[in-house]
């Protein structure tokens, strides 16, 4: 049980993309549907648990002053599996989640957690770290995408929820949308933790 | 006129920060003054040009010759890095006044993924030697531009009694996305 608090500490405690407030591009970007919120975030996830673990494992290797290019080149080569993955078997999602996908590897929320955690601790604990903070930031971009396709495309997960004239408020699928709905969202967060004393 | 439409692309139309959502970190992290935001602002002009023309040169002749693309990320990031690295260094030695007015933002650019970004779109748009080095210069104008506009605003907001719960992030996300709605207007100009 004791190392079950750095899993669920990702989820709602420092969540990284409504708390820590870190990946914020991927965040605006990608989230025009929830299917891409899902993907971006399964994605993210794989490379934020092999690169903790890898980390994790070389940490008494790596000499202190070269840590970051290190951990930059732990990082690209499982963001060039992710990559080559992606392309071969889900060439859809692939095209809609375009530049983000290498992006990846400037997502400061896996430098972030391979600088403040995995570099200190042991392997298990890195990895359920990894995959805590990776699962909190499928959970809010799917979120968050779900809430604009909702309200900017009347569907969700592709199943359309109103008829095919109805008209949606277009502004959430665009640009202004996303920097909307991620500041209500964060405001919403803010409200309940000072409700509750969270 | 290629190279006018080309700029106003990127300055206006697709501006990387409330259009393509290209480096929203310092965005948000750095646009609290003006002051702050111009020094931010030319470190990222000089740096990106920089890294679209030596990652243009390595795309060309080194990764394609040798078939070894899928390498592009992995190359890219470690020659943007390297090349903050070098810039620092150079600067500190030969031009102190401009080190000390950059000198704080550089490091913070090799987690701009703006700067990783635009290489790559410049590569995947096929641009020549100086449309890529055009292009970037004109981004980061672009990035500057927002990031003023930005610095603006906040400085007037920090003045006014906001609600605690949208303190700090919430009302400077909201802030950009009223600025991305004007930024729509120039949508179908070129």
């Amino acid at each position: 049980m004791g190392n079950w608090k750095y899993f669920t500490n990702g989820l709602l405690k420092e969540n990284p993309t409504f708390v820590i407030v870190l990946g914020t591009c991927p965040t605006l970007a990608v989230t025009t549907a929830a299917i891409n919120g899902i993907g971006m975030g399964a994605a993210t996830t794989f490379v934020l648990v092999f690169s903790n673990l890898f980390i994790a494992l070389l940490k008494n290797l790596i000499p202190d002053k070269v840590r970051i290019a290190a951990f930059i080149v732990v990082i690209a080569t499982f963001v060039t599996i992710v990559d080559m993955v992606m392309k071969a078997y889900t060439p859809d999602l692939y095209k809609a989640l375009g530049i983000f996908i290498p992006l990846i590897v400037v997502n400061c929320i896996i430098l972030g957690r391979a600088e403040a955690f995995a570099q200190k601790n042991k392997v298990l604990p890195s990895i359920l770290d990894g995959l805590g903070m990776g699962l909190g930031f499928t959970l809010a971009i799917t979120l968050m995408g779900s809430i604009r396709e909702i309200l900017g495309n009347g569907s969700f997960f592709n199943y359309r929820l109103v008829g095919e004239n109805a008209s949606t408020i277009l502004i959430f699928i665009l640009p202004p949308g996303a920097f909307v709905t991620y500041g209500l969202l964060i405001a919403t967060m803010n409200r309940i933790k000072l409700r509750f004393n969270l | 006129m290629e190279y006018i439409l080309l700029i106003i692309a990127a300055v206006l139309v697709n501006n990387v920060v409330l259009v393509q959502f290209l480096g929203i970190c310092p965005f948000l992290g750095v646009s609290g003054k003006i002051d702050t935001s111009i020094g931010m602002g030319v470190a990222v002009i000089f740096v990106m040009s920089l890294a679209n023309l030596v990652t243009y040169l390595i795309q060309q002749y080194v990764l394609v010759p040798l078939h070894i693309e899928f390498m592009q990320t992995i190359t890219f990031i470690l020659v943007i890095a390297f090349l903050v690295q070098v810039v620092e260094i150079i600067l500190k030695k030969s031009a102190p006044p401009l080190y000390q007015a950059l000198g704080i933002y550089l490091p913070l650019i090799t987690t701009n993924c703006a700067v990783l970004g635009i290489a790559i779109l410049a590569v995947q748009k096929q641009f020549s030697l100086l449309m890529s080095v055009v292009y970037a210069a004109s981004i980061a104008v672009g990035f500057t531009l927002a990031l003023i506009l930005m610095a603006g605003i906040r400085e007037q907001i920090s003045l006014t009694d906001t609600p605690e719960n949208m303190k700090g992030f919430p009302i400077s996300l909201i802030t950009a996305g009223l600025l991305s709605l004007a930024f729509m207007g120039f949508a179908n100009i070129v």
